[in-house]
């Protein structure tokens, strides 16, 4: 079954409009690997978290997606990076309620919640990319840290 | 009587007036500029006088991240009304257990299954009595 066609693309995140498209092409996405509805409004919550800290506090940058499989099982990934200031202290950053300006700063906390996988790589001065993966069906529990 | 407070623009939000309230509902996938908008006009309305309370329609509302639920706390907050005046009216199944998972409360805000019992649960707490009102029926 060939998916990729609707699934892998490389979107800007430039505006506030950018955003839309980010979560419509999430959503397909998702639909189209077979996500449960449930399990469709996680991700594109997670993605419209991570898309605006790009925007808002990376000064724009991209999201990429691409389909995985794994054992028989298949999955979305969604990269966010920009090349903004990066993010100087992570664990802070991660705790529920920190915000470096007015926000809520249950962005990043949160959206590690929604997805199966999540990996953040950020070198101050020079960006920030943040890797998520969910899976159609849960993955075999490997380990319980993120 | 219901009237428009304000023509709708391409992409903007349209608040309506039902009597002593005002409805609005958000679109699926609402950009943060409409939002902003939205506000804006929503507080205008409220600054005219006898408004009693908001109730914001979200069953088309596909996602709530932590932007939109600010955004819902804001309208709340500012609206000049008590938070409890407001009600956040049809969230989806999927939306709720998501904001859950999130560990977005939204805080004061009510909430109603539908545009109708949250109007219900706006007339039965704040209505002033019928007598000689004359402002609840609407076309
Ligand atoms: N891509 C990024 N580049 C630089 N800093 C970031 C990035 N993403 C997150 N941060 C930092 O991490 C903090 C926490 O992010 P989080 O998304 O949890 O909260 P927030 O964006 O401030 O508020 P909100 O609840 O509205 O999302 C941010 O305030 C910011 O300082
Ligand atoms: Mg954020």
């Amino acid at each position: 079954m060939d998916t990729a066609a609707g699934v892998e693309a490389r979107l800007p995140i430039r505006s506030d409009m950018d955003l839309v498209w980010v979560r419509q092409h999430v959503r397909h996405a998702a639909a189209k690997l077979g996500f449960s509805l449930v399990d469709q409004t996680k991700l594109v919550t997670a993605a419209s978290e991570l898309a605006r800290n790009t925007l808002v506090h990376g000064g724009g940058g991209q999201m990429e997606t691409a389909q995985v499989t794994t054992g028989g099982n298949g999955g979305l990934r969604l990269t966010f990076s920009d090349s903004g200031p990066g993010i100087p202290d992570l664990d802070r950053a991660l705790s529920d309620g920190y915000t470096s300006g007015g926000g809520l700063g249950m962005g990043l906390g949160g959206a590690r919640r929604l997805v199966h996988d999540f990996t953040v790589e950020t070198v101050p001065g020079s960006g920030t990319s943040v890797r998520v993966t969910s899976w159609v069906s849960r993955p075999p529990r490997l380990r319980e840290d993120v | 009587m219901s009237e428009a407070f304000s023509r709708p623009a391409a992409g903007q939000v349209p608040v309506l007036r039902l009597g002593n309230v005002l409805p609005v509902t958000l679109p699926g996938d609402l950009h943060d500029g409409m939002a902003h908008r939205l506000r804006q006009d929503l507080s205008e309305a409220v600054v005219r006088g006898g408004v009693t309370g908001v109730v914001i329609d979200i069953s088309g509302v596909e996602i709530v991240d932590s932007f939109l639920g600010r955004v819902l706390a804001e309208l709340a907050a500012q609206a000049g009304l008590p938070a409890a005046r407001t009600v956040v009216a049809g969230m989806r199944p999927a939306v709720a257990i998501t904001l859950v998972e999130l560990g977005l409360t939204l805080p004061g805000l009510r909430t109603a299954p539908t545009t109708e019992a949250a109007l219900e649960l706006l007339g039965r707490t704040a209505a002033p009595p019928r007598a000689g009102r004359g402002r609840e029926g609407s076309p």
